[in-house]
C-alpha cells in the first residue's frame, strides 16, 4: 500500500496545500476576532444608562470635542472599563492556557484550582491591614499580594500533584483550596470594619467597574510584558505538549520551564484578581474555544488567539453584566459562569465522545 | 575500526537513589546497533532512560562522543541524541506533521517557526518511515503502529547521531516490525547513526543487532555479539525459562519438549520432512525419538531440542553398524514408527533397512 504512493511532489504539494489551508484558517479566525473586538468596543461604549449616539462617540474619541458630560462618561468611565475588561480577559484566558499546559489537563484554570481564591485571600488581608494603618493601598501592592496568594495556592496544588498523579484528584484539591481560602477570606472580613467590607464585597465578587486610567496603565504594562514573555515561551510549550520526557529530549530544561510557566500564569491571574476580583470559567472556556476555532493547539497561534478571544469574551460578559438588569449591575463572575460553564460541560462531553 | 561513540563507565542506574544495576560498562561504536534484552523489570528501560538523561545516574558516567553526559546542556544533547520512548504523547489537535516537526526544535529560532528547509526535513523523515500520507492526520486518530512510526520520524527529524528506542516494536504487527527494524538497520549502516534499543523479541534482536547486552540482576550485564550471546543456555538462564527453548540457529522460540523420557514414537525423516511431525507430537505431548539423522540435517537441529532421544551420525559418513544397532534398539521400544520420507543416497542405505524392519513389525506409519 505504502509503496504505491505515486510521487513525492504530489505529497509535498499536499503539505503545501495543507499549510495554505491552515494559514488561511488562522487568518480568518484572527480577522473575525478583531472584528468582534471592534464591535464589542463600540457596543460597550454606546450602551449604558446614558445613551450616547454613534457620531458623538466617534467625535469624542477622535477629535476630543463634544458634550462635556458625554466626554466624561466615555473617557472617565466607559473606556477604562472596556480596556480593563479586554486586557484582563486576555490575561485570564492565557493564565488558564498556561495552567492547562502545565498540568496537562484541559480543565485546569486559575479559578477551579483555587489560585484566584488564594489571591483573593491575601489581597483581602492586605487590604484590610493597609486600610487600617495607611488608609490607602497602591495598585502594585495589590498585585504583589495577589501574586503571593496565587503562588501559595499553586505551591499547595503542586505538593498534592506530586503525590497524586490523578486528574480528578488534582481538581478536587484545587476546589478544596478554593473553599479554604474563601473561608479564611470570610473570616477576615468578619473582623473588618464596615467601610472595608463595602470595599471588599464588590471586589471579591468580581467586577470591572470603577477602573481609573491609572489602573489601566498598570494593568496594561504588567499584562503586555507577561504576554510578550508568554509568546517567547511558545516554542518550549509546543515541545511540552508532547510530554515531559520528549520535551526534555529535544532540549527543554524542564525544571526552569515549569517554574517559568507557573510564574507567568500566576502573574496573569494575580493581576486579574488584584483589580477585578476572582473571575470564573474564562480560563477554561476560552482556550478550548480558540483551539477549536483554529483547529490546532500550536501555541504560537493559540497564545495570541486566546488573548484576543479572552478579551472579546470578557467585554461581552461585562456588557451583559451592565445591561441585563440595568441600572442594577451583575457580578462579572455571574455572567462568565452562565456563559462559560456550559462551554466547559460541552467540552468534557465532546472529549469523552472523541475517545 | 570505527571509533567509540558511547561509553558507559561503571554506571549505576536506578530510581530514587536505589540502584537497580551497578557497574555497567559498555562501549558502543558509531553506527552500531546495540540491543538490550532481558526479562521484564530487569532494568533495560532504566538503563536506556539514564543514557537519555531522563533519569539521573547514581554513580559512574556516560560519555557521548567524548563529552560527559552531565556536563552537556539539554540543548547540546538534543542535537546528538533522539529518543523514542514507550509513553506516547496525547496532544490535542496536533497533526502528525506537527509532532514530527517538534524534532526540529533544537534547530529552529526563538519562536520555533519552521523554515522551508525544516519543512523539507520533516517531509523527508516521514518519507523514511513510509508515513508520508499520515502527515495531515490528527495524531490522536491514527493507530498505535502508525504512532510509533511517526515517533520514529520525529526522532529522525532531530538529525541525531544516536537514537535510543525503548521497545520500539511493541504494538506493531509483524510487517511493521520488520519494516521498522529495516529502517533502523539502514540508518545505522548508511548514515552511521548509532542505535541503542530494548527489544522483547529476542529472535529479532539476534538478527538486527551488532551487539547484544543481556540485562538481569544487579551486576549481570553481559555484552557480546549475537553469536556469543545466543546460545540456548544463555537465553534460558537470562529469562529463567523452564517451559520452553530458544533455538539459536533459527532464532525461534520453541515450547517445551514433550514430558517423559521414554520415547513412544520413533520418527524417521530427513531434510525438514520431520519438522511437522515433531511439532504435532510436541503438541500432543508424546515423547519421541528421532533418527537416524545426520548432524548437519535441519531436522537434527529441531530434534535435538524436542525429541527425548536423537540417534545421529556424523555428516557425510556412511551410517555405521553401531549407530544402526542403537537405532534398532530404540525403535523396538516404541509403539509407532513414523516415516516422513528420506531421499535415497549411497551412504544412508541402512536407514531403509530400518524402515523395512519397522514395516515387518507392523508398526510403520508413512506420512
Amino acid at each position: 500500500m505504502k509503496k504505491n504512493i505515486p510521487a513525492i511532489p504530489a505529497a509535498a504539494e499536499s503539505f503545501q496545500h495543507e499549510n495554505l489551508r491552515r494559514r488561511s484558517r488562522y487568518t480568518m479566525v484572527f480577522v473575525l476576532l478583531f472584528a468582534a473586538f471592534c464591535v464589542m468596543t463600540v457596543i460597550n461604549i454606546n450602551s449604558g444608562n446614558v445613551h450616547i449616539s454613534l457620531d458623538h462617540i466617534v467625535r469624542i474619541l477622535f477629535t476630543g470635542q463634544g458634550d462635556i458630560k458625554e466626554t466624561n462618561i466615555i473617557w472617565r468611565i466607559r473606556l477604562p472599563r472596556i480596556l480593563t475588561a479586554a486586557i484582563l480577559g486576555g490575561a485570564l484566558a492565557l493564565s488558564g492556557f498556561l495552567l492547562q499546559t502545565f498540568f496537562e489537563n484541559p480543565i485546569a484554570g486559575p479559578y477551579v484550582l483555587g489560585i484566584s481564591s488564594g489571591a483573593k485571600m491575601v489581597v483581602a488581608f492586605v487590604m484590610i491591614v493597609a486600610l487600617k494603618y495607611y488608609s490607602t493601598i497602591s495598585s502594585y501592592t495589590m498585585i504583589v499580594a495577589a501574586f503571593a496568594g496565587s503562588l501559595a495556592s499553586v505551591g499547595f496544588i503542586l505538593l498534592v500533584a506530586r503525590r497524586i498523579q490523578n486528574m480528578a484528584a488534582l481538581l478536587v484539591a484545587g476546589i478544596m483550596i478554593g473553599y479554604i481560602c474563601s473561608a479564611v477570606t470570610d473570616f477576615i472580613i468578619t473582623f473588618a470594619s464596615d467601610s472595608d467590607i463595602a470595599n471588599l464585597h464588590g471586589w471579591s465578587q468580581g467586577s470591572f467597574s470603577g477602573m481609573s486610567w491609572e489602573s489601566v496603565r498598570i494593568i496594561s504594562v504588567v499584562v503586555f510584558i507577561t504576554f510578550a514573555l508568554t509568546l517567547c515561551c511558545a516554542k518550549p510549550i509546543s515541545a511540552y505538549q508532547l510530554g515531559e520526557s520528549y520535551a526534555r529530549s529535544i532540549g527543554v530544561n524542564i525544571r526552569v520551564f515549569r517554574i517559568v510557566l507557573i510564574l507567568l500564569s500566576s502573574v496573569f491571574s494575580a493581576t486579574v484578581t488584584a483589580f477585578a476580583g476572582p473571575i470564573s470559567f474564562v480560563g477554561i472556556a476560552v482556550p478550548f474555544l480558540i483551539k477549536g476555532a483554529l483547529g490546532t493547539s500550536r501555541p504560537i497561534v493559540v497564545i495570541p488567539g486566546a488573548f484576543v478571544m479572552g478579551a472579546v469574551f470578557c467585554m461581552f460578559c461585562d456588557l451583559i453584566a451592565r445591561l441585563a438588569f440595568a441600572p442594577l449591575e451583575l457580578n462579572i463572575s455571574t455572567v462568565t459562569s452562565v456563559f462559560g460553564a456550559p462551554i466547559v460541560i460541552y467540552m468534557m462531553i465532546s472529549r469523552k465522545r472523541g475517545r | 575500526m570505527k571509533e567509540n561513540y558511547l561509553a558507559l563507565e561503571q554506571l549505576s542506574v536506578g530510581y530514587h537513589n536505589k540502584s537497580l544495576i551497578d557497574d555497567i560498562c559498555l562501549n558502543v561504536r558509531r553506527g552500531e546497533i546495540v540491543t538490550l534484552i532481558g526479562p521484564n523489570g530487569a532494568g533495560k528501560s532504566t538503563i536506556l532512560k539514564t543514557i537519555a538523561r531522563q533519569l539521573s545516574m547514581l554513580r559512574g558516567d556516560v560519555v557521548i562522543d567524548g563529552s560527559r553526559l552531565n556536563e552537556m546542556t539539554f540543548r547540546e544533547l538534543s542535537t546528538r541524541m533522539a529518543v523514542v520512548l514507550t509513553d506516547r504523547p496525547k496532544p490535542e489537535l496536533l497533526t502528525c506533521h506537527d509532532i514530527v516537526a517538534a524534532g526540529r526544535y533544537p534547530y529552529t529560532g526563538r519562536l520555533g517557526i519552521l523554515t522551508h528547509e525544516d519543512e523539507a526535513k520533516v517531509d523527508e523523515a516521514l518519507e523514511t518511515v513510509h508515513a508520508r500520507e499520515l502527515g495531515n492526520r490528527d495524531f490522536n486518530a491514527i493507530s498505535d503502529g502508525q504512532k510509533q512510526r511517526v515517533m520514529l520520524a520525529r526522532a529522525i527529524c532531530q538529525e541525531p547521531e544516536i537514537i535510543l528506542l525503548d521497545e520500539p516494536t511493541s504494538f506493531l504487527d509483524i510487517r511493521y516490525k520488520l519494516e521498522l527494524l529495516s529502517i533502523l538497520r539502514r540508518m545505522a549502516k548508511e548514515k552511521g547513526i548509532t542505535i541503542v534499543m530494548t527489544l522483547h523479541e529476542i529472535d529479532l534482536a539476534q538478527k538486527i543487532s551488532d551487539r547484544i547486552v543481556c540485562v538481569s540482576g544487579e551486576h549481570a550485564v553481559r555484552a557480546g555479539t549475537p553469536e556469543e550471546i545466543f546460545h540456548s543456555e544463555v537465553i534460558r538462564e537470562l529469562y529463567d525459562i523452564d517451559n520452553g527453548f530458544y533455538d539459536p540457529v533459527f532464532g525461534s522460540i520453541e515450547l517445551a519438549r514433550p514430558e517423559g523420557n521414554t520415547p513412544q514414537v520413533f520418527v524417521i525423516s530427513s531434510g525438514g520432512t520431520g519438522i511437522r511431525i515433531y511439532r504435532e507430537l510436541q503438541q500432543e505431548n508424546i515423547p519421541f525419538a528421532a533418527g537416524i539423522l545426520y548432524e548437519n540435517d535441519i531436522d537434527y537441529q529441531l530434534a535435538s531440542l524436542l525429541a527425548c532421544k536423537v540417534i545421529s551420525e556424523r555428516p557425510f559418513a556412511e551410517i555405521s553398524p553401531e549407530t544402526y544397532e542403537q537405532a534398532v534398539g530404540e525403535m523396538e521400544q516404541c509403539q509407532r514408527v513414523i516415516y516422513a520420507g528420506v531421499p535415497k543416497g549411497g551412504i544412508n542405505a541402512r536407514l531403509f533397512d530400518l524402515v523395512r524392519l519397522a514395516a515387518d513389525k507392523g508398526i510403520l506409519e508413512e506420512v
